[in-house]
């Protein structure tokens, strides 16, 4: 168990998900996940998702459809990297 | 100058004896009885120097030189200093090649073949790569060569046999040349081994090796110009300078592969096999030495590399010809004394031995005395260097890695090497210290290499690594290592492999068919990771020319390897091809190979060749009629993997065969037989019952008749099918009652069966499976009688039967009769045994066992064999018998002997004093189950005297004796510890802290739960002090299960208990007790869970401490406890603790020790599990987006973990973000009201 094999043990495990950062994740991207989590949150949750169909005047099926449609750019277009 | 001062003390001596007399005067009295004259006269009077005295001696003898021993013992001397091992000879050979038979040493008749054209890559300027085509010719050549080889010496043979008329016809040829003394790599493997080989100056495949057109064949890219006026005999050749003409020889890829980059084509034989710059001539180990004779070119040369077996032997040979050289005159003049010695002239009819033959045997040698000079002048070049430039202190270094890693010792100026030397001599010194290296050297190489793989290129790794792997002398850990790298480059390397996959595959194929288990996992994981990286269409034109190879073993391999690709890629992707292959109308070798290749899928990959089953049967269907009898053999037995892979499924699979199949068992004798009695053995398991039992009965007959065969593998093949087809439900009792059982045991229940391992296992698994069909009594009436058969391995063999049907099936189905004889004949046949094997042990346990309470009539006699085995002379007699009681207390119990068992306790007791561990062991094992059984309070002898008795044996170091002897001190003070006082208690205590550092675990587990049950029974307060003093002992291992113990001291007595006196104990000014407390409390709080709620306020301030001390560990062992506090109290309302504990832990992320870091990781998730992860959350977010890169990559690995474990929860927390002009970040559902 040496430094490398800890960390690579943990960055391995961290790797597999694809909200997880590093150290030059920027806001957009971290915001991106946030939200793209959020909905996925949303969805999975039945009883929020009806509370925001109430507060929204929508339908279930209609939320959710926006929801899902919303994951694809949720903060807009993407920043230029610049690198 | 000593003389002179001798006489001058002398003379004073005398002058002042002298003086004392005239003081006396001269007085007269009787002389006669007074001595007159000095009474000292004889003696001397004064002591002198012994070594004086032995110069003074030697003076008179002529001066040697020198007073040194003789040169040659010195010499011997210094070398016996060197490193040798004088065990080294008595050690089994750790090398590969020394255990490998001749079929796996075929290996080294491989050659690592030049590289090939990669198809998919975009710039192909790989001129120098061959083909797909060109190998498919190479290889179509040599197959033709093969033939024609092969015919030749048929033809030969039959002029041989014809008569000799013909014979002399042919050798008066004038063309005909016969060299005998050169053999060659093919000579030496194909079947005419001995075969020397002739040929004609106009031979068939010199013809047939020059192809009419000239196709873009790299052996024709040279232009030839004189190749065609002067054919000369190509035998003519070998040792002359550069020759022209193309050779047939050369159309195998071997050595000159890459010979066709120089210019100028040279003929192989003039090559240097290792000239430097192309070190994968090593690879072939047979290119020099290998010819028998040497050429005189190789022997002029003076850097012919040598195959490290010749040099080892010629190392040898220097060494014995330094010990019997004759002596030169300078040492025999050192030698012999100078005077009393006369040098004579030599008689004038003396002629010293000049003729070179009759020196040839004065003197062996087996090179002559050029071999010999030759070896002498760069001898230096196989001392062992000290220390290699640029690689720092290896572990070892073997003469025979120079071969690979002289380069190294060369120093030369890099400045003055090119760019891909330099790299070269990089990766060399990477790969040396891989190999040779120090476990941390070998780490860090490891990881260099990997990572600048790509940068160092496929082709110079590869060219490196791989000759390694072909070294004669490879010993399995350098293997291991050597496969290990290329493992790792391969991930990096990914397509940049497809030139080298043959290589690759020419080195790692002999994995698949190694003994050793894990390598031959080896081989699989790298020829799995090969053919992801390179690619099934690669893989397949790689591996093609290789699956009709006229070698047995490269078909045999290849196959093999194929079944890993498909099992890798895929069996689907494959299919294709191998119906093809398997339909391979040009040879029968390629069928073969694809059958081959579905078997070894089958062996491979298990019930996943279910999807595929239909394909695989119908691709390999054919092979069941063809008119090889190799192909129908191969398919029977890949049918049969097949089946066995697809149990209990698929039968619909098989329909298409079974016709086939049914047909060849009545055509078929002998092997071919053997392969189809198996196929069906495996397929009928899969049927109804009632195809089943039809197609048994047919079988029936052929497998009967096939029980008397005399073929060991033909027996084994019937066992096996039998069982099988006893097994499924359509083969009813009665029929195997009629029809199977009298031929079974009149054929098979012989002695003989007995006697070999594989036949014996295969037997007893067939009687049981008969035995589960037509019951216990069936089969045992018959082989009871033979537990009082004279031969001891057949006893064993009845008896081992005996006890899996009985384990399996009871013994309800037993009579009285019968329960008579079984007893009867066990009684016998256990107390027959001159081998005590566990078989008999087994065997009688589980009989009685079995029998449970019909056992009470037999058991007195039962234990009188016991009592008096007890009382053996031999250790492993009164061994089995211990271990016999304690394996059948239980039943004695059931039965009612308590008075028995009382009797036996007591005996047991007195054996107590017992010398053999091992024997001690079983008796204390023994004296267990008996406690067990009848329970503290009735045991004899009583445990107040059993306990102190076993006290002293608690010192004993072995590991049988101490696990039993625990096990049996735990229980007493779990369930009976008030029969004994505490002081005794306490006593046990102490030896129970040395037992704290045996290497067993269960031992130390034993010893540690032995102290929660003291510590039950006589308070904690003494066990604690104890505990707490040993704390401060140097020993790790012993601290660390002194804490554990604690720690369940305190879980078995509650915590308040001991807490006081171990937060007491903290304040102890020492490392090793502060530690130890901590870690208590790590380990407590593990163990208490929830009850921690109580005492976490508690330790509050004491954790503070430890995570504000200056030591690393401390706050590490700090931050575990931390951990397991805050797992234990979530949800019970300490927040406040857990929040205040976090700042103190906060600081701590910074922290670079591996462990140290590691634990903070741990408590923070434990935290975020007793917190939440909001508050976490709060404290990370002050960090993700830190100007300093440090800090960021700390915060963003926490928050990561926070992400992972609770990417859920942390939704409602994410900080709100303010949308800017181009992107909105605003999460706006979450202020919705309704």
């Amino acid at each position: 168990m040496d430094r490398l094999n800890l960390n690579s043990q943990l960055e391995h495990l961290q790797s597999k998900y694809v909200g997880t950062g590093h150290a030059d994740t920027n806001k957009f991207e971290w915001l991106q996940n946030q939200h793209r989590d959020s909905y996925a949150s949303y969805l999975g949750h039945y009883g929020l998702l009806t509370y925001f169909s109430v507060a929204e005047n929508e339908s279930i099926g209609r939320m959710k459809f926006n929801y899902l449609e919303k994951m694809l750019q949720p903060c807009g277009p993407p920043i230029k990297k610049e690198d | 100058m000593d003389q002179d001062i001798d006489d001058e003390i002398k003379k004073l001596q005398k002058e002042r004896m002298n003086a004392k007399a005239s003081l006396v005067g001269s007085v007269s009295y009787d002389t006669d009885l007074y001595e007159t004259e000095d009474k000292y006269a004889g003696y001397v009077t004064e002591l002198k120097d012994e070594d004086e005295d032995e110069v003074q001696n030697d003076i008179a003898k002529p001066k040697l030189r020198s007073f040194t021993a003789p040169t040659d013992i010195l010499k011997e001397i210094q070398e016996q200093d060197a490193d040798v091992d004088p065990m080294a000879d008595m050690r089994p050979s750790r090398k590969i090649a020394d255990r490998e038979d001749e079929y796996h040493a075929r290996r080294f008749n491989r050659i690592i073949s030049p590289e090939r054209v990669d198809a998919f890559a975009e710039n192909n300027n790989t001129a120098n790569a061959r083909s797909y085509s060109d190998v498919m010719k190479e290889a179509e050549l040599e197959r033709e060569q093969q033939r024609i080889m092969k015919s030749i010496a048929e033809k030969k043979k039959k002029a041989e046999t014809s008569g000799s008329s013909i014979i002399s016809a042919e050798v008066s040829q004038p063309e005909v040349v016969k060299k005998p003394t050169k053999k060659r790599r093919w000579d030496m493997t194909s079947s005419d081994v001995s075969e020397p080989v002739k040929t004609e100056k106009k031979s068939e495949w010199d013809e047939e090796v020059r192809p009419p057109t000239k196709t873009r064949s790299r052996w024709d890219e040279t232009p030839k110009p004189e190749e065609t006026p002067r054919k000369r005999n190509r035998w003519d050749d070998t040792g002359s300078s550069p020759v022209s003409t193309s050779s047939a020889w050369d159309a195998t890829p071997k050595i000159s592969a890459s010979v066709a980059e120089t210019p100028k084509r040279k003929s192989r034989w003039d090559e240097t096999p290792v000239n430097v710059s192309n070190s994968q001539f090593a690879a072939t180990p047979v290119g020099n030495m290998g010819l028998v004779t040497p050429t005189p070119n190789q022997l002029a040369q003076p850097m012919t590399p040598m195959t490290p077996e010749a040099m080892n032997a010629m190392r040898w040979e220097k060494e014995i010809d330094y010990r019997n050289r004759p002596l030169s005159d300078e040492e025999l003049d050192s030698m012999l004394p100078t005077t009393g010695y006369k040098i004579l002239e030599p008689p004038a009819n003396y002629a010293p031995i000049r003729t070179p033959a009759r020196k040839l045997t004065a003197t062996p040698t087996p090179m002559g005395a050029g071999g010999f000079m030759m070896m002498e002048e760069n001898s230096q070049m196989y001392d062992i260097p000290p220390e290699i430039p640029g690689v720092g202190n290896l572990s070892f270094f073997k003469p025979e890695d120079m071969q690979h890693f002289g380069k190294l010792l060369e120093v030369k100026d890099d400045n003055t090497l090119s760019v891909d030397e330099l790299k070269e001599r990089k990766i060399m010194r990477l790969l040396l210290k891989i190999k040779n290296g120090t476990p941390p050297m070998r780490k860090a190489a490891l990881r260099q290499i990997t990572d600048k793989a790509r940068d160092f290129g496929a082709g110079p790794l590869f060219n490196l690594i791989l000759p390694l792997l072909m070294s004669p002398t490879l010993e399995d850990q350098e293997r291991h290592l050597l496969v290990k790298v290329i493992d790792r480059i391969l991930y990096k390397l990914d397509d940049l492999v497809r030139p080298y996959v043959h290589k690759i595959l020419v080195v790692i194929e002999p994995l698949l068919i190694d003994e050793d288990y894990y390598a031959r996992v080896e081989g699989r994981e790298i020829i799995s990771n090969l053919s992801k990286a390179a690619g099934l269409a690669t893989m397949i034109s790689t591996m093609r020319p290789d699956i009709d190879h006229v070698d047995e073993y490269v078909r045999n391999t290849t196959a093999r390897a194929f079944s890993v690709v498909a099992s890798a890629l895929g069996i689907p992707v494959l299919l294709p091809f191998l119906k093809a292959v398997c339909r391979s109308k040009k040879s029968w070798q390629a069928c073969h190979t694809g059958i081959k290749i579905v078997q070894q899928i089958a062996i491979l990959m298990g019930c996943a060749v279910l999807p595929h089953l239909k394909n695989l049967v119908e691709a390999i269907a054919h092979g069941l009629e063809d008119e090889q009898q190799k192909v129908r053999t191969i398919t029977a037995l890949a049918l049969a993997a097949l089946a066995e892979a697809a149990a209990p499924y698929g039968i619909e699979s098989f329909d298409i065969i079974l016709k086939p199949l049914w047909k060849g068992i009545e055509k078929h004798r002998g092997k071919g037989l053997a392969a189809f009695l198996k196929a069906c053995g495996y397929i009928i398991p899969l049927m109804d019952a009632e195809a089943a039992n039809y197609f048994t009965n047919q079988l029936m007959d052929t497998l009967i008749r096939e029980f008397q065969s005399p073929d060991e593998e033909m027996k084994k093949i019937v066992l096996k099918v039998v069982k099988q087809c006893a097994a499924t439900d359509g083969v009813t009792p009665e029929y195997i009652k009629t029809r199977i059982l009298p031929d079974f045991f009149k054929h098979f229940w012989v002695r003989r069966m007995a006697l070999d391992r594989r036949n014996y296992k295969q037997l007893v698994e067939t009687t049981v499976e008969l035995a589960n069909k037509v019951g216990v009594s069936e089969i045992l009436l018959r082989i009871v009688e033979d537990l009082k058969d004279e031969s001891e391995p057949y006893r064993k063999m009845v008896m081992e039967t005996i006890e899996k049907i009985v384990s399996m099936l009871g013994s309800s189905d037993i009579d009285d009769r019968l329960e008579e004889v079984l007893i009867d004949g066990i009684l016998y046949a256990f107390q027959e045994q001159t081998i005590e094997d566990v078989v008999m042990l087994n065997g009688f346990g589980t009989v009685v066992n079995s029998l449970g309470i019909r056992i009470q009539p037999y058991l007195p006699q039962i234990c009188s064999t016991i009592l008096w085995r007890l009382n053996n002379k031999s250790a492993k007699v009164r061994q089995q018998a211990a271990d016999l009681i304690s394996r059948i207390a239980i039943v004695m119990k059931t039965c009612g002997e308590e008075k028995l068992m009382g009797h036996l306790g007591v005996v047991l007791y007195e054996y107590l004093g017992e010398e053999y561990p091992e024997v001690l062991g079983s008796i204390l094992g023994a004296l267990k189950a008996i406690v067990n059984v009848v329970g503290m309070s009735s045991m004899t002898p009583p445990i107040k005297d059993l306990l102190p008795r076993l006290t002293p044996i608690l010192k004993n170091r072995h590991e049988k004796v101490q696990e039993n002897c625990i096990d049996l001190v735990g229980r007493i003070a779990d369930r009976g510890a008030e029969y004994v006082s505490p002081r005794e208690w306490m006593r046990i205590c102490f030896e129970l802290i040395d037992l704290l550092k045996t290497h067993k675990k269960g031992i130390r587990r034993a010893a540690v739960n032995t102290f929660g049950y003291i510590a039950k029974a006589i308070g904690p307060q003494d066990v604690l002090a104890t505990l707490l003093n040993n704390l401060k002992v140097q020993e790790r291992q012993n601290r660390v299960c002194t804490t554990v113990a604690i720690a369940i001291v305190a879980e078995t007595c509650s915590p308040f208990t001991v807490l006081p006196a171990l937060m007491n104990e903290y304040r102890v000014p020492e490392l090793n007790v502060q530690n130890g407390v901590l870690k208590s409390l790590s380990f407590l709080f593990e163990y208490i869970g929830e009850m921690g709620k109580d005492y976490i306020y508690a330790i509050t301030p004491l954790l503070e401490d430890a995570l504000m001390d200056r030591d690393l560990v401390h706050r590490q062992t700090a931050c575990a406890t931390v951990k397991h506090a805050a797992l234990g109290v979530y949800g019970l309302g300490c927040e406040d603790a857990l929040v205040h504990l976090l700042n103190y832990i906060w600081p701590n992320i910074f922290e670079q020790s591996p462990h140290v870091i590691n634990a903070v990781m741990e408590a923070i998730e434990g935290l975020r599990i007793g917190l939440g992860p909001a508050t976490i959350l709060q404290y990370v977010l002050q960090g993700l987006f830190h100007p300093a890169r440090k800090v960021r990559e700390i915060y963003w690995k926490i928050f990561n973990n926070l992400y992972i474990g609770s990417q859920d929860n942390l939704i409602p927390y994410y900080p709100r973000i303010e949308d800017d002009e181009r992107n909105h970040y605003h999460r706006y559902e979450l202020d919705l009201m309704v």
